[in-house]
């Protein structure tokens, strides 16, 4: 199944891209899917928080065909 | 309840009254509180000369919205007002308003912290400062309790 990923901020400068579709098995969760993209990157990020379907999950979210997933460091607003 | 994110520089005490004078709350409520956080020149002991604020479209609003909508019931808000600035940012600016009206003060104190721990613990906000050294992402923010 497909997803849509979105990388913000120094994660996205980090990765070299803004946005991908990735393929992942049925039934993977959210970290797998993180998992995945660092070996295939070769990179090391600490602290990534993510989110799908512009909400915050925990690592082990079911994720499903067509979710917006979310990969960014953490927040410094205000 | 309003809640913008905002390219442009806004004067947060003229926004607040802008927008309490666009409500119809006179009479009700007797406390109002609000926070502003505005852009320094330092930041860990460096100069910083501008900044640049990044954010999550559409997940920045509908966390606010969450966050602003949990307050009203709970501390039984009769309005909130909360701006944030993305973009090029400069020394002196706001960056962040978040304005409560209630009826008494208690509720207004500690509905607008609430709002503004949350919003800099989760809402997707990212800064980016240039120094004379370069620019650099802020890793985190300070602890506010």
């Amino acid at each position: 199944m497909q997803v849509s990923v979105k990388y913000f901020a120094s994660l996205r400068e980090v990765i070299g891209e803004a946005n991908s579709v990735v393929d992942i098995e049925e039934g993977s969760s959210v970290d797998s899917l993180w998992q995945s993209i660092i070996k295939r990157k070769n990179i090391e990020f600490d602290n990534v928080m993510m989110a799908v379907n512009m909400e915050y999950v925990k690592s082990e979210y079911q994720l499903k065909t067509g979710d917006e997933v979310a990969f960014f460091p953490p927040v410094t607003g205000g | 309840m309003l809640i913008e994110i905002r390219k442009k520089p806004f004067n947060a005490y003229a926004e607040m009254q802008y927008y309490l004078d666009s409500l119809d709350i006179v009479g009700k409520y007797g406390a109002t509180a609000n926070f502003v956080g505005s852009m320094r020149d330092f930041n860990e002991d460096k100069k910083v000369t501008h900044m640049t604020l990044e954010h999550y479209p559409g997940m920045t609003e509908k966390h606010l919205e969450t966050i602003a909508k949990e307050a009203i019931e709970k501390w039984k808000l009769l309005d909130v007002l909360i701006l944030h600035r993305i973009g090029k940012v400069n020394i002196g600016e706001d960056i962040v308003l978040v304005a409560t009206w209630t009826a008494h003060r208690k509720d207004a104190f500690e509905s607008c912290r609430a709002i503004m721990e949350q919003l800099k613990s989760g809402a997707p906000f990212w800064k980016k400062e240039e120094t004379n050294s370069g620019a650099k992402w802020v890793e985190k923010n300070t602890p506010g309790y």
